[in-house]
């Protein structure tokens, strides 16, 4: 299990109706499903990732999340979860609005830009990172949006919008340590929940 | 009970239900129509594939469409040259698994395949029904659908299935018997027509009617049928059931007769004329004009939502059902749209929903034709159905 679909787990109420934008092959919800009873819905635009949800017995409905969340209506979630798919989104600040119109709370996971690999790369190579964790070419990438733990914070700070809890994952699959104090530089994957 | 047992010897191959015979059944009971007459008794004919457990949990109706009718899968007879309508989504290891389901297909009534219609006689003048046979509504298609389920001692089906018109027959069910279905499957489908798929649907019935053959209806009793009006009802239709790109693939501006070079002379025939003429004529063979003037007919007062104020949601909130809702992203009749304001009222109304919209250029048709993606995601949520049994 990823370790950011673990972190979230205490911030999900059993029961609750959870909506998982970008739920990729269902993995999460059925997590959710099994261990907290939650009714949950996800969105997806992958083919094969959809299969694989319904296989799970996952409730998915195939959608593009750049046309937005017009089809939800405000508060029909308690929670809105999207795991690393921050980054891919045509206006990501326009979708966390309307996740949070859609859902009571939100989580947001995205990877950290700012950690110190991604710092280095860029000024030692003077190129784009590109490691087994970020693994495309700059051009060829479906991360168009790339964001640091700080450019995120501020981001809410603008918005409005309160940090309810926040965690990161450094290189060793960890979370806690040094990371707690360092986050956007040891921090590799950023988890945030978050509420209006 | 049926005959497939021994398909995997014959040569319709092993995913094939292979030789199967329809079956007829007799109702004497009256059935209450939704235009307040009574049909004094019907037969229904239908077909059956798999076998219904001890349990008879693995229960599943397939609703069929305008001109569908109970021949859903397998051949007749060995020299069959094509298999049931749905054969390519129906038996052994195909998305409807005939070794876990036992499959009921009916041709519904006012249909014109065996079940009473208006083509068949009325009782009480020995006469072919005709243009006097009840005006149907879909709801009248799944009180005589229950009353099959009965007959099987089906308590609860473990799907409905509906492609376009079966599909609302499959929505209708969760609506008016929540507590008879586990799970809906709505194919190409929509909460009610459009105003333009009514129109296509009203030059249809022009041209039945305009036919002189018609006779208002009675051209049984005239010893003729309206076969050039039904002929053109359908090569309508058929346009629309296709898209332009599949069109342009499949025929483009191909001849079949004659040369388009100047100075050439002889009619010139494309193909598409050719093919639309020939399914035109082999419709207009084997369908009943009464009935087609039906079937639109209830396709077009169908408004899924009417009597729940116009609110598909609050409509939806009777429901207890699964539903899986499917499109295909060339289909212009039953567009995608339609199929997500299916969705979205269902989200809304916090009922469990999957949905997929299939690419695919084959336009309405396509719920029909085995498109791989389209197997695999159907075939997905049909194996969650099988695991509840």
């Amino acid at each position: 299990m990823r370790l950011d679909l673990t972190l979230i787990k205490p911030w999900i109420k059993p029961g609750a109706r959870v909506l998982d934008l970008g739920c990729g092959d269902g993995t999460l919800l059925k997590m959710l499903a099994d261990e907290k009873q939650v009714s949950g819905l996800g969105l997806e635009i992958d083919p094969d990732n959809i299969t694989t949800a319904l296989h799970k017995g996952v409730n998915v409905i195939e959608h593009d999340l750049n046309t937005g969340l017009g089809d939800f209506r405000d508060d029909s979630f308690d929670v809105v979860v999207m795991t690393l798919a921050l980054q891919t989104l045509r206006y990501p600040h326009l979708v966390i609005e309307e996740m949070l119109r859609v859902g009571r709370e939100c989580i947001v996971t995205f990877p950290n830009f700012g950690h110190w690999r991604s710092r280095w790369h860029l000024s030692r190579h003077g190129r784009m990172p590109v490691s087994k964790f970020l693994p495309y070419t700059w051009y060829d990438t479906p991360n168009i949006h790339f964001c640091t733990v700080k450019d995120f914070e501020v981001l809410c700070q603008d918005m409005n919008i309160r940090i309810l809890h926040s965690s990161v994952i450094n290189g060793e699959n960890r979370h806690g340590g040094l990371a707690r104090r360092f986050p956007n530089l040891l921090g590799v994957t950023a988890v945030y929940h978050i509420s209006k | 009970m049926t005959e497939q047992q021994h398909a995997t010897d014959t040569p319709f191959g092993s995913d094939s239900v292979g030789i199967v015979s329809p079956q007829t059944l007799h109702f004497d009971q009256p059935l209450m129509l939704a235009c307040g007459r009574e049909l004094p008794e019907h037969d229904i004919v239908y077909e059956t594939y798999g076998e219904l457990n001890a349990a008879r949990s693995n229960a599943i109706l397939i609703c069929h469409a305008l001109s569908g009718h109970h021949h859903a899968a397998g051949y007749h007879s060995a020299d069959d040259r094509k298999p049931g309508w749905w054969d390519s989504c129906i038996g052994p290891g195909k998305p409807i698994d005939t070794r876990k389901f036992f499959v009921l297909s009916i041709n519904n009534i006012g249909g014109c395949h065996g079940s009473t219609g208006p083509a068949t006689l009325n009782p009480a003048t020995g006469k072919p029904w005709g243009p006097d046979f009840p005006p149907l509504r879909c709801r009248d298609w799944v009180e005589s659908q229950r009353l099959m389920m009965a007959h099987f001692g089906i308590e609860q089906w473990a799907a409905v299935i509906g492609g376009s018109l079966g599909g609302m027959q499959a929505m209708r069910w969760s609506l008016e018997y929540p507590d008879a279905l586990r799970h809906c499957v709505v194919i190409a489908s929509a909460m009610k027509l459009s105003a333009q798929n009514i129109a296509f649907n009203e030059i249809a019935r022009n041209a039945i009617c305009s036919d002189p053959a018609f006779h208002g209806g009675r051209y049984l009793e005239h010893g003729t049928s309206p076969k050039q009006g039904l002929a053109q009802a359908r090569m309508i239709g058929h346009i629309t059931y296709l898209s332009e790109d599949g069109m342009k693939e499949k025929f483009g501006r191909d001849l079949k007769a004659g040369d388009l070079k100047l100075g050439a002379s002889g009619p010139v025939e494309f193909q598409v004329e050719s093919y639309l003429r020939h399914q035109g004529e082999r419709f207009a063979g084997s369908f009943d004009a009464n009935t087609y003037l039906l079937m639109t007919k209830a396709l077009d007062y169908y408004d899924l939502a009417r009597e729940y104020d116009d609110d598909p949601v609050a409509a939806f909130s009777h429901a207890k059902c699964s539903f899986m809702v499917i499109s295909f992203t060339s289909d212009w009749r039953f567009a995608p749209d339609r199929s997500r304001e299916i969705v979205n009222a269902l989200v809304a109304a916090d009922k469990p929903v999957s949905y997929a919209e299939i690419e695919a250029n084959h336009g309405h048709d396509a719920f029909l034709i085995p498109i791989p993606r389209y197997i695999a995601v159907f075939g997905a949520y049909m194996s969650r159905v099988g695991e509840g049994l």
